[in-house]
């Protein structure tokens, strides 16, 4: 069953799974924990140069620029102001116009501060960046940001880093119905049958990091990240049965012996 | 007299000695960094990479140096 492309701001993929570089031992760990999650696409945070430690190796030596699409994150802004700063800075770098934005509203929770996430992807749209908005997942927000310009929208499953799974799933239903962008899940899945599940919903594509780089064995669990997601997008595309209360056999009512 | 006084630039948000004015490509290789791997602001302007060569660091600077780091 051929899958269907998956687009992003004009630049095609194939694996629907975007991780995260974050909370990993070292480089060569994260380098083996992204190769064995084939994902396409990587996300990096973006911070100042430690001057003090100046011979520290640097994390696009791992991750080849020509091999991945990096994703710069907007993590740790609260204001629209620093976010569209930091997204400035990052294209600087050279990896493209791709930013996914986060504008923290809460640092308990790490819930995005809606409004000045919309002022922001306003602005970055407007400069000529493929904005990647992590939002919550308020489906009147996922529209908005969608009327604006933003080449994705990336509704959380629940908290950044709980591995709760996906806590509304009516909600992420009514988003996907809605869009006419890419849907990516990003944020909250806690192991693989969460990322099957959000795949089985139509998401297009399911963003983590925790949930790899936290587990016990972050290379086994890229792999069954991979896996579920590449199961779970083809369950969708297979079409499950309807949810029936009752019983239906499976095997002939006819020919029984006696 | 001016020039004899040592002065500084503030990088990353702390001091940092600077005896003259440095264009910007000294400034990075003194740090051993490559400017296929970091952005630099100046002052919150950013500075394109096809000017780093005719750009100066001067005495008071706010210069901001960034790269990519391990995140979600």
């Amino acid at each position: 069953m051929q899958d269907t492309s998956f687009q992003l701001g004009g630049i095609e993929f194939h694996s629907r799974l975007i991780v995260g570089t974050g909370k990993y031992r070292d480089f060569a760990e994260t380098k083996a924990a992204v190769e064995a999650s084939g994902a396409e696409i990587v996300t990096v945070a973006v911070r100042r140069v430690n001057i003090t430690d100046r011979g520290k190796e640097n994390l696009l030596d791992y991750l080849d620029p020509k091999r991945y699409q990096i994703l710069p994150n907007t993590a740790g802004c609260f204001t629209a102001d620093e976010a569209i700063r930091t997204c400035r800075l990052a294209r600087e770098v050279g990896v493209g116009e791709l930013v996914k934005l986060e504008v923290i509203g809460d640092n308990r929770t790490l819930f995005p501060d809606v409004a000045a996430t919309i002022e922001a992807a306003r602005v970055l749209v407007k400069e000529g960046f493929k904005v990647m908005p992590y939002v919550t997942d308020d489906p009147v927000t996922c529209l908005r940001l969608q009327e604006i310009g933003c080449v994705a929208v990336m509704p959380l499953a629940a908290p950044i880093g709980s591995g709760l799974g996906i806590r509304n799933p009516f909600n992420l239903a009514i988003i996907i119905e809605q869009a006419k962008v890419p849907v990516i899940v990003d944020a909250g899945v806690g192991t693989a049958s969460d990322a099957a599940e959000a795949m089985e919903f139509g998401c297009d594509g399911v963003l983590m990091n925790t949930a790899i780089a936290g587990a016990k064995d972050p290379i086994a669990m890229a792999r069954a990240m991979k896996l579920a997601v590449e199961a779970g997008r083809l369950a969708y595309r297979a079409g499950r049965i309807e949810r029936k209360l009752y019983a239906t056999a499976s095997s002939p009512l006819t020919g029984l012996i006696g | 007299m001016l020039d004899s006084i040592a002065t500084s630039i503030t990088l990353n948000g702390d001091p940092y000695p600077l005896d003259a004015d440095l264009p910007l490509t000294a400034l990075l290789e003194r740090l051993n960094m490559r400017r296929t791997r970091v952005a630099v602001e100046i002052n919150h302007q950013i500075v394109p990479r096809a000017r780093y060569d005719e750009t100066t660091v001067r005495a008071g600077d706010h210069v901001e140096i960034i790269n990519f780091v391990g995140g979600g």
